[in-house]
């Protein structure tokens, strides 16, 4: 059995007793019946006394955060409404943008680096009165599946330290699953928050591309990043992406349209929605499926079932395809994205000769060599003589996948599989990058799309390891998708 | 028609049997208030740094969002070059240099806003023009060391105020043969850019930047040879020189049995030669992708049509407007390129004389000062010496009144004591001044061209001492060639 990190009173952090969820804090700090300050400090209390076995934090913002909450305290005495998520405390994935905090993306190339303005999200965050923890770790550049990537020492999974948390977003994870944040935001390029939400046990959306700006988000894959929740229910996800949603100017791929209203629709049920569960990820085909991670999802696809859903099956011949696309694709981006990592105007210097060889002397010293794998992969997938073989291959499946989920989705409301193949992992285990990337082939293909997609908690495997489920929907389709995963959670 | 070209020039330039192979590559600033992608100013100057924001910088997470007035003015650019204006894309160039905040350049390669225009010359040549494309431009590294050159340099300082400023590069075919004609090429583009308000057009400032690709090949053949890209050439008189030297690098090295080498040449203005730049093994790949931050921009076509109305008339319209109406085309282009041509229009439709107005328009009226002129006063000066009730000398000197006061010309000429010479009173003493001076007419009669010329001088200087000025001097020689006519039958 699993062997999770304890208070020093001895419950496990991943019990949660106590805790509020966001939509009753927002609540309770909105009537005045409870203060932020008194919500913060219960939460700070639990990051001293697990974060050191944990590592979910880069960096805490403990002065900032406390005048925060004074701020949304002041505001409800004053008789002022502090916003939808007052006093909800939310941690930041460290490739956020933060003023006047260090934005890491665990990394050494960024070291002593702070942004002089706040990512969109955060700005959204603090004017809806959430108060911002801190920063959460990461595989370097979100450049990962486990978190082991982190420059900074790898995030241990709360309910088993000997095991990863997922990743990329794996601080994130782990800080909603032991509850020392309500809620967090991660990116997602490959699955960087459904996979850590599956092996943390807690909620992690990937919204529909554009629904979310990027602007402030350190790019990995512009055309595939896009930013999500963490939380611990399925309604305190929907409460955060309705703020951090809806259009931006400062993002030429925001979907100019406002938020989408969730929050209303959850209890609306799933009779009659059309959901299909797609096999060629579902452990047809493919290895490495875990029989217990099936189990779970045939439980799931039931309980859809009896809520009044049509569950059925259906091939999507692509979806295998989207592995090798994506580790060409989101390589080729990141080669371009991280060039500016270069020592001279930031972050990491090397000094050398001459300009080349500073450029070169700070680069090699500041990556990790994941990243330095991915920067390489992708400089050659775009070099002249290969760019159409690899480039250009991959972005013709890439098309291909659109056009196959698009005529799938005339068929289907809703599409369903596991987050992951596996629960959390032992670190180490899949030390071959190969083994490691084949962890995303589930989560993947919504990036390439840019569908949405939402990944829940769904009983454990035999020791107690949380195991996810996937709910995947067609562009801007997130009310039914919230629905659906409403329906699951409320069925355990 | 001529060309422009001076003697001293060009078709001299090479060896006979030789001609030049030149295309363009002219990068214009467009003149909008805010950056390419950014929201921070575009202004020349400004102390180092000062002029940027967090997007131009490239700091991580910002995100680039296009300048709407930058494709405005683009599409105005387009237009006034006869281009296609079409859907096109943004592209990431990739290579590493210091003042390039994001170590890749924004572009558009594959598809460009504007292609497949033409630009006509002054001279009536009209040249081809692939592409007009939007980008962004780079920061200026001061390489702080002994030869101020990047290579031995003990440190470099970036200003980033120029980076992310808009610009449009411009790729003429290899349309144009001659130094004079690129030269020419190169004015008229930067005279239809200012005209159209989408750049100051000011080389000294680096708004205006040229690269020449440059080859030879033999008089009469077709193929295009090994071409060599000439960088750093800041004025309109390096164009010219720039090109001129190496093309004949060229023929002196196809002459030796020798070829030369594609490449990036630079040109030194102090040396008066251009040296090789970035040699063929370290030639850049530059990953050309579509930027992902950016989603394609699809100019609808009644934007475009828009756009189109709001185009002021180009240099070459006006040319034409005025050689339409009969006055000849390299006075044409003075009058439009000293911005008098509307004056110069003005007069002929009221009645004067095209050549005699082009002529007071391009030599005899300072551009500041024309303005307070008005067109039915300089068409009826015009009118009197048509009519030759003024000479030339005399009407110059009632235009310089008129301007100054802004007097009708018949007031001040009445006031001058200038009058029309009878021709018959004129010929009575051409023939009064030929009759005192038989020596010279003997030797004017006998004479060959050169000394004819000369001794012509002497009987009109004569003419015009004895009328203090008031003669008309075409009327003089015409009276002279008549008796020449009749001495010499």
């Amino acid at each position: 059995m699993t062997n999770p990190v304890t208070l020093p009173d001895g419950t496990p952090v991943t019990a949660r007793a106590g805790l509020a969820s966001a939509v009753e804090v927002a609540a309770a700090v909105r009537s005045g019946s409870t203060s932020a300050t008194e919500l913060l400090e219960a939460h700070l209390a639990r990051i001293e006394a697990a974060d050191g076995a944990l590592h979910a934090f880069n960096h805490v913002t403990t002065e900032r955060a406390r005048a925060d909450a004074a701020a949304v305290d002041a505001a409800v005495a004053a008789g002022q409404d502090p916003g939808p998520l007052a006093g909800v405390t939310v941690a930041l994935k460290d490739n956020l943008c933060t003023r006047g905090v260090p934005t890491t993306c665990s990394s050494r190339i960024l070291e002593g680096w702070t942004p002089p303005y706040d990512a969109t999200v955060v700005e959204r965050l603090r004017a809806a009165g959430a108060v911002v923890v801190g920063k959460t770790n990461l595989d370097e550049f979100a450049m990962g599946s486990s978190t082991e990537n982190s420059a900074f020492g790898p995030t241990r999974n709360p309910h088993d330290p000997a095991r990863v948390p997922g990743g990329s977003s794996g601080g994130s994870a782990a800080a909603v699953a032991a509850g020392l944040t309500a809620v967090a935001l991660g990116s997602d390029t490959g699955g960087s928050i459904r996979q850590p939400a599956a092996l943390c046990g807690v909620v992690g959306v990937k919204p529909t591309y554009g629904l979310v700006s990027r602007y402030g988000l350190v790019a990995f894959a512009s055309s595939l990043d896009q930013i999500g929740p963490f939380a611990p229910t399925v309604a305190d996800a929907a409460l955060v992406l309705e703020t951090i949603a809806g259009h931006d100017r400062r993002d030429s791929t925001s979907i100019p349209q406002p938020a989408p209203a969730l929050s209303a629709q959850l209890g609306d049920g799933v009779e009659g929605l059309r959901i299909g569960i797609v096999s060629e990820l579902s452990g047809q085909g493919i290895e490495g499926f875990e029989p217990e991670v099936l189990a779970r999802l045939h439980e799931a696809a039931d309980a859809l079932t009896a809520a009044g859903a049509k569950l059925d099956t259906v091939s999507v011949p692509s979806a295998v395809a989207g592995l090798s696309a994506y580790y060409m694709i989101a390589p080729a981006e990141a080669s371009s994205n991280l060039a500016r990592y270069d020592g001279v105007r930031y972050g990491l210097r090397r000094e050398g000769p001459n300009t080349a060889a500073m450029m070169a002397a700070s680069r090699t010293a500041g990556f990790g060599p994941e990243v330095k794998r991915r920067i390489m992969l992708g400089t050659y997938a775009l070099s002249a003589g290969y760019a159409d073989a690899f480039y250009g291959r991959a972005q013709r499946i890439r098309t291909l996948m659109i056009s196959e989920f698009a005529r799938v989705y005339e068929s289907f409301d809703l599409l369903l599989c596991p987050t992951s193949p596996c629960v959390a992992f032992e670190f180490g285990a899949k030390a071959d990058p190969l083994t490691m990337y084949l962890n995303d082939v589930c989560t993947i293909p919504s990036n390439l799309t840019g569908q949405p997609a939402i990944s829940v908690p769904f009983g454990t495997d035999a020791t107690g390891l949380p195991v996810g489920v996937q709910v995947m929907a067609p562009l801007l389709g997130e009310a039914a998708m919230f629905r659906a995963a409403a329906a699951l959670e409320g069925s355990r | 028609m001529t060309a422009t070209a001076t003697p001293d020039t060009i078709d001299a330039g090479l060896p006979a049997g030789w001609e030049m192979v030149i295309g363009l590559e002219v990068h214009a600033e467009l003149a909008t208030a805010t950056k390419m992608f950014s929201p921070a100013p575009n202004r020349f100057g400004g102390d180092p740094n000062t002029n940027v924001h967090p997007v131009c910088l490239g700091l991580p997470g910002t995100l680039p969002v296009v300048n709407g007035k930058a494709i405005e003015l683009a599409i105005r650019i387009g237009l006034a070059l006869n281009c296609t204006v079409q859907r096109c894309v943004f592209a990431r160039k990739n290579y590493f240099y210091p003042d390039m905040p994001k170590d890749y350049q924004i572009s558009q390669y594959e598809e460009a806003l504007n292609v497949d225009g033409h630009l006509e010359l002054p001279s009536g040549p009209v040249i081809g023009i692939e592409r007009a494309h939007l980008e962004e431009d780079t920061g200026k590294s001061t390489h702080m060391g002994v030869s101020g050159r990047i290579h031995d340099a003990g440190y470099s300082l970036v200003d980033y105020n120029r980076a992310g400023v808009p610009l449009i590069e411009i790729v003429s075919r290899p349309d144009l043969r001659t130094p004079d004609q690129a030269r020419e090429y190169v004015d008229e583009l930067r005279s239809i850019l200012v005209t159209i308000g989408a750049s100051d057009g000011k080389m000294e400032e680096g708004s205006l930047r040229v690269d020449a690709n440059v080859s030879v090949r033999p008089v009469g053949a077709t193929e295009l040879r090994t071409r060599c890209e000439i960088k750093n050439v800041n004025s309109l008189r390096s164009v010219g020189r720039a090109i001129l030297y190496e093309a004949r690098r060229h023929v002196t090295l196809y002459e030796a049995g020798e070829r030369p080498i594609q490449e990036t040449r630079h040109w030194d203005e102090e040396a008066g030669r251009t040296r090789a730049g970035r040699s063929k093994e370290e030639a850049e790949d530059y990953r050309y992708f579509p930027d992902p931050d950016l989603v394609p921009v699809d100019p609808s076509p009644e934007w475009i049509d828009e756009i189109r109305a709001t185009l002021p008339p180009l240099p070459s319209q006006r040319r034409h407007a005025l050689m339409d109406r009969g006055a000849p085309a390299a006075g044409a282009a003075i009058a439009v390129s000293r911005d008098l041509d509307g004056l110069a229009l003005a007069a002929i439709e009221a009645g004067a004389d095209a050549e005699r107005v082009i002529t007071h328009v391009a030599n005899n009226l300072a551009v500041d000062r024309a303005e307070s002129l008005s067109p039915a006063h300089f068409a009826d000066l015009i009118r009197m010496e048509s009519a030759g009730e003024l000479t030339a000398t005399q009407a110059k000197q009632v235009l310089a009144d008129m301007v100054a006061t802004g007097r009708p010309p018949g007031d001040i000429a009445a006031e001058k004591g200038f009058q029309a010479m009878d021709s018959s009173e004129l010929e009575t003493l051409v023939n009064g001044i030929i009759d005192a001076n038989l020596d010279e007419w003997g030797r004017f009669c006998a004479g060959d061209d050169k000394a004819r010329g000369k001794l012509q001088g002497f009987f009109t200087g004569q003419v015009m001492k004895a009328t203090k000025g008031q003669a008309d001097g075409k009327a003089v020689n015409a009276l002279l060639m008549a008796r020449l006519a009749r001495d010499t039958a």
